[in-house]
Formats: C-alpha cells, structure tokens, sequence
C-alpha cells in the first residue's frame, strides 16, 4: 500500500511538471502582460526594455518556465505581474474562505444526499423515491450560475420588499465581524446552498444506485434469512457497503466544486479563490493565474490519490502492488 | 437456400442465435450463415430485424426520450427559424420602452430589455447561438475523437500512449479554469473562436470511449477473416469496426452537445464567452444580474436553457438504453 502510494505520488510529479509547462507555455504565448504598458505613451522604450528584462519576458519560453518554477519554490509562489504584489498571501486568504464554505456545502450535501439515496432504496418506487428522482434530475440538468442567480433575486427583493434580511447577496463580511460569525454565515448562505443542491443530485443519484446493488446481494439475503431485525440489516450490512462508492465520488467531485466556486463567487462577490482567479484573469495576470492553476491542480491531484487510497482502505478486496 | 443446414437445432437456441447475430453488426445475415434453418424461421414468422430497428423501437418507447425530443425539436426550432419566428430583430432598439414586464401588447411576451428590445426575440436569437456553438462542438470534437481514437484505440504504441497522457492530463487539470483562461486569452468575444476552444477540450473523452470499443474489437473473429481476404488497415478500421462504435459515438455526441451549450453559457456569462451585441442565453441571464427587481431577465433565458439541458439528459438517457448501457450523463 505505501509503496503503492508513493508510485502514485511520484508519478503525479512529471504530470504536473508537463502540464504546469504546457499551460505555461500557452498563457505566455497568447497573454502579453506589457500590452498596456506599449500603449502607454508616458513609458519610453528604455523603461519598456528594462521591464522586459527584469522579468526575462525577452527570453524564450522554456528559459522562462525555468525562472517561473524557481519564483513557485523560492518566493512562495512568486510576485504579480500587475500588482507587484507576491501571490501567496493573497491565495492562502482566498483558500481558506473559499475552504469554509465549499466544506460546509460537502457536508450538508452528503448528509442529505445520502439520507436521501438510503431512503429512496429502501422504498424503491415509492412516492418519496419519485419525487427525489425527479428533483435530482432537476439539479443534474439545473445551470449552477442561474440557480446562484435566482437565489440572489430572490433575497434582494425579499429585502427590498419586507426589509427582512436572511441572507446577504453579496460580499463575505460586514465590517467589525469575524470568520466564525452569525453574519459570516448569513454572507455564505445562499452560495453554500446552491453548491449544496448541485452536489446533493449528485450524491442522492448515486446513493440510491450503490444501496440497490448491495440490496439485491446474497449477503444481505443471508443476515435476512438469519432473522436479523430490518433495521439493523440496512444499517449494519448494506448501508456500510454501499457508502465505498460514495467515499471516491466524493474525492473525485471536488473538482466541478472547484468550477462552482469559480460561479457561485463570481456571482456573490465572495472573497473567495474564483474570484480571485476571474480577476485575475481579466486583468490577465499570468503569473497569479499560473499560481492558481498550480495550486488548484495540486489539490486536485491529492484529491485523486486520495480517492484512490480510500477505495483500497474501506474495499480489503482490493489490493493494489 | 432450401437445405437446412442444422436441422437437430432446438427452436429456442435458433431464436437466441437471431438475437445474438443480430447484434454482430452489420452484414451478418443469421439465415445465410447456416446457423439457423431459414424454413423454420419462416414458420415462426420471426423476421430478421437490423440491430438498428431494435434500438429505434427501444428509443421510441422511452417516454422520457420522447418527451425530450418534442422539447428540443420545439426550442432548436425556434432558434432555426429565429428570423421568422421572432416578432422582433434582437438589436431594434426601443428607448420608450424600456424594462417593461412581459406583456401581451406589442407582443412583448418575454418584456423588454434595459435598452428596449424584445427580450422574447433575444432569447430566441440566443438559442440560435447555443444551438450553433452546440452543434459545431458536437460534430466537431467527434470528428476529431472518433479520428484519434480509432487510430490510438487500433495501431496501439506511442500514438495511444500520448492520447492516454493527454486525456490525464485532462483529468487533473481545473476544467472550466482551463477553458476560462483559453477563452479570455484566445477568444476575443467571438463565437467561432470559443466553439473551437470547446471542441479542442471536448473531444479527448470521446477518443477515450472509442478508442476502448477499438481495443476490444480489433481481437474479433470477424477482423481477422477480414485481414485474411487481404482488406487493409483503414478498410478494416472505418468499414467493419466503425459502424459497430456507432452506438456509443452517438450518445456521446448527443450529451456532448448538451455540454457544450452549457459551458458556453457559463462562459458567456463569466464574461470570456461571446460578447455582445450577439445574444447568448449565459450573457442574457448575466445581464439580470444588474436589474434583481426585473425577474423576467434572468428567469426566461434560464428556463429555455434548463429545458434545453434535461431535454439533451432524456434523449441521450434514452439513446444510451437503446444503443450503449456503459455512458454517463452531462453534467452543469
């Protein structure tokens, strides 16, 4: 098993090294960070020569991925293009909001989702079954920003026209309160809900499939014929076996979460890692994007790896050499 | 063909071998294959049926499928004929008229936007656009997937081993941040150029699935008796495997359609998508975001392009039973 996760770890570094090059590569290719800076007329030619110089945009592609991957290791990340300012306090802010609330979203969604799916498989067919079939294929097909969208009408004009306010529409904070607060929680509510409901589908899909296949097993056949009370069959027996799926679904869906950060903050204003990367972007920051892409894939990676160990840990039969 | 070549073969086992051949493919005719007494076969009245019949009366029997189909026929039909369905042009401007509720005067069914303009009109040119950027990318990326895959999936050796990195590397990377930064990058606002991004990030699941058909496949009987009678590699690959990956090609293609006119929207709506004045349903719920009391804005464009989403989920569930039991679904 360690050996078998160091291979994989290991393997996952020329994955990056390639991929972060490739990216690399392309966003310098077709970004130029100085456009504004040659139409400014207030620039000479000698400034623009020397900025060229100081950040080795005259030097080819390769010789500049090399001095990128020496600012990632030795300066954190390295500074923006833009801003001068370095990247990584910025990223570990942004992280840990974006962290906090795609956590609670998981959590809520998994909750329900698989409370859901035992439900629905237990009663298969029934009126509970249906409705929840129906309402997952809803959320399948439902466009996250247009759902993020509707919610965040929906409480502006709640408060335009009662002067209640349950949740705010937008920003991560009113000033004077802190990280674990009522009103972060008010800020964070409407984005953690649609991310809940994207991923709920998700899990209460597939909940419902993995506890109908362990439903129909011999084994549970068996603890039934034994005599053991129905409850405890569903619970000791399938519902244990039938959460192995869900454990690497749930390792493997962090990155459409990532992709619904990206829209949920876009749309709320959060101070969150998808803001940051839709500003950046638009401000074609090439070094603060590149950052971003490295961190995000990196987890990305571990989320993979993390699957995979999960899978062999909660499955004895499976074994990986 | 008045022999009968097997005649000891029980009734039971002949109609399992009709069922069985018929899902060989094409050009597998039971009764001259010697394997079934074509006179007893007419006795039963059992008539050969093409795989193709059986997977279309599979097809027209899935409700849901059906109901999809009527919706997306009724919506792409709209956005077809945009220019004779829609009372409006989607850039006449109106300054008398702006923001106004949906209302049946003037048909104005879908209200009007903040500078005037039919919104009803807007959104029916915006799933002229969705369908375009949905189609190109579908056939566009399937082209390609079907292309790469076949060859990866059939000569083996380094080509597959750069198909399998590549397809990796997809796995591991951000995708809608990738797709964001080569549409603010390469996109420039214009629809072409972000259907080719989409395609150029789409087809590699498809080659996935192709490829895996091919490696299975190119092991078969009937491709060795095809090399034996001299056929070459491309006649091999494109005449006798091809047509039997049809299935899963299909429904890939279909949901890959679905994909894509989401992630335009989603990238319309960010911002890097297609720019305006061309009317995109992601840009046309991106523009309510600024009036919240105007609900008409976001939710009628949002409707159409849920509708349009799970009636792709439908067909292609049902396309998946008839043709291919092993797909997954689009995801938003």
């Amino acid at each position: 098993m360690l050996t078998y996760i160091t291979r994989r770890a290991l393997y996952s570094i020329p994955v990056l090294i390639i991929s972060t090059f490739l990216i690399f590569s392309f966003v310098s290719l077709a970004g130029d960070p100085t456009a504004n800076i040659r139409q400014n007329p207030q620039f000479s030619v000698i400034t623009y020569r020397n900025l060229q110089h100081r950040y080795h945009l005259d030097r080819s592609i390769p010789v500049r991925y090399g001095y990128w991957v020496q600012d990632v290791v030795t300066h954190k990340l390295g500074t923006s293009l833009v801003t001068s300012q370095p990247i990584w306090p910025d990223i570990k802010r942004t992280v840990g909001h974006t962290a906090q609330f795609i956590i609670l979203a998981e959590v809520l969604a998994m909750i329900l989702g698989i409370t859901v799916g035992i439900f629905s498989a237990i009663r298969q067919y029934s009126v509970f079954d249906y409705t929840f079939t129906s309402l997952s294929f809803l959320g399948y097909a439902m466009p996250t920003f247009w759902l993020a969208l509707l919610l965040q009408i929906l409480f502006v004009n709640i408060y335009l026209k009662w002067n209640v306010r349950i949740f705010y529409t937008s920003g991560l904070n009113n000033p004077g309160h802190g990280t674990w607060s009522w009103d972060r929680l008010q800020h964070i509510g409407l984005p953690v809900i649609t991310l809940t409901v994207i991923s709920f589908a998700l899990y209460s899909r597939y909940m419902r499939a993995s506890m109908l296949d362990v439903i129909n097993t011999d084994y549970v056949r068996t603890a039934r014929a034994k005599g053991l009370p129905e409850t405890k069959v569903i619970m000791r027996h399938v519902f244990r076996n039938a959460l192995i799926p869900i454990a690497t679904i749930a390792a493997l869906n962090f990155g459409s979460l990532i992709g619904g950060a990206i829209i949920t903050e876009s749309i709320f204003g959060l101070d969150g890692m998808g803001y940051y990367f839709i500003q950046k972007l638009g401000q074609l920051d090439i070094y603060a994007v590149m950052a971003w892409l490295l961190v995000t894939s990196v987890v990305i990676i571990l989320f993979n790896l993390l699957a995979d160990i999960l899978y062999g840990y909660l499955d004895p039969r499976i074994r990986y050499d | 063909m008045t022999e009968p070549t097997t005649p000891d073969t029980p009734l039971h086992l002949q109609k399992h071998l009709i069922d069985q051949a018929s899902t060989l493919g094409d050009g597998f005719d039971p009764a001259l294959s010697g394997l079934v007494d074509p006179t007893v076969d007419a006795g039963l009245e059992l008539q050969a049926r093409s795989q193709w019949s059986y997977a279309r009366s599979r097809f027209l029997r899935h409700r849901l499928a059906m109901i999809g189909l009527v919706v997306l026929v009724i919506i792409f039909g709209a956005g077809i004929f945009a220019n004779l369905i829609a009372p409006y042009s989607f850039e006449e401007i109106d300054l008398t008229n702006v923001l106004q509720a949906p209302t049946t005067t003037a048909h104005h069914f879908f209200g009007t936007d903040e500078i005037g303009r039919d919104y009803l009109s807007r959104v029916i040119y915006g799933i002229r656009t969705s369908l375009e950027v949905g189609v190109f990318v579908g056939f566009a990326s399937t082209l390609i997937g079907v292309f790469v895959g076949s060859i990866s999936g059939y000569y083996g050796g380094w080509i597959d081993n750069i198909l399998m990195r590549i397809t990796d590397l997809v796995l591991t990377l951000p995708a809608l941040a990738i797709l964001l930064t080569a549409a603010a990058l390469l996109g420039q606002g214009s629809q072409w150029r972000v259907s080719i991004i989409l395609a150029l990030f789409y087809w590699t699941t498809l080659a996935r699935i192709v490829r895996g058909v091919f490696l299975s496949l190119r092991e078969k009987e009937y491709v060795e008796a095809a090399k034996a009678a001299g056929s070459g590699d491309l006649r091999i690959m494109f005449r006798h495997i091809l047509p039997n990956t049809l299935g899963p090609i299909v429904v890939s293609a279909s949901l890959t359609v679905g994909a894509a006119i989401i992630l335009e929207a989603v990238l319309s709506f960010l911002g890097f998508g297609i720019k305006p004045p061309i009317p995109s349903l992601g840009s046309l719920i991106a523009s309510g975001q600024q009036f919240p009391q105007k609900w008409w804005i976001t939710v009628f464009p949002g409707l159409v392009l849920l509708s349009i989403v799970m009636a792709i989920n439908f067909v292609g569930d049902g396309l998946r039973d008839a043709l291919d039991p092993q797909q997954r679904r689009v995801r938003a």
